[in-house]
């Protein structure tokens, strides 16, 4: 299932609903991603952020991490998959995206966790702007996550 | 008739976030709309010429820009994705 939303969410609900869901699973991976206080970015070395703002592409955003879940399914044999992503403003420690995946061993549950989060980094619509106290800009994307997809092609 | 969708720094740049655009006879790639788009809208070239990377999806699905447009396509420009 997957959701794009304004609201936090509970990640002991989504473990939950991921055992229901998964039945007979013998591996439950669950990823977290948080907004950081400090971004590394260019501009605004070192200094704190005190507000995130996620903007999306409605409509291609549900379509592209669809598509993203369906690519991981193809390629692992998974019971149960879930993908959270938050948009609107958000603060420094807000929890912003999360990615469970259930299978019967832990390296398929491992592999498509990271296989969904490295591809929803590079593909699924979504921007970041970030307020610090001296200014506010667009985040700019990374060479590591296109790098990280590149990976993925080679297997 | 097609529409066009702005989103993040370039929705921004150009204020703003949607428009319709009668597609002229000369312009049935994604390419040639760009220069289209730039002949008729000065901020939309200055978007262009200063963005190192603007990526085109059509009908909600990234393009390349010899994609070729039909009546009634979706259209957007925006930024490398930056989620997660």
């Amino acid at each position: 299932m997957i959701s794009v939303q304004t609201d936090d969410f509970e990640i002991a609900k989504e473990y939950a609903q991921l055992r229901i869901t998964a039945g007979d699973a013998g591996a439950i991976v669950t990823f977290t991603g948080l907004v950081r206080e400090i971004y590394d970015h260019d501009n605004a070395a070192g200094e704190k952020i005190q507000s995130l703002f996620l903007e999306h592409y409605p409509g291609m955003t549900e379509k592209s991490l669809q598509t993203i879940v369906t690519r991981a399914n193809d390629k692992w044999d998974l019971l149960a998959t879930r993908v959270i992503h938050r948009v609107g403003v958000l603060q420094p420690s807000d929890q912003i995206v999360f990615v469970g995946t259930a299978s019967a061993h832990r390296q398929n549950a491992f592999d498509a966790a990271r296989f969904i989060m490295d591809f929803l980094k590079s593909e699924a619509p979504f921007w970041k702007k970030q307020v610090t106290e001296s200014s506010t800009e667009w985040v700019e994307s990374r060479q590591t996550d296109a790098e990280a997809i590149e990976t993925w092609r080679q297997d | 008739m097609i529409q066009i969708h702005y989103f993040a720094s370039i929705r921004e740049r150009l204020e703003a976030d949607q428009e319709q655009l009668t597609l002229p006879d000369h312009v049935s790639s994604i390419d040639e709309l760009i220069k289209h788009l730039a002949t008729i809208n000065p901020k939309f070239s200055a978007v262009v010429n200063s963005t190192s990377k603007i990526l085109v999806a059509v009908n909600q699905t990234v393009v390349d820009r010899s994609y070729k447009l039909s009546e009634n396509d979706e259209v957007a420009f925006f930024p490398p994705m930056t989620g997660g």
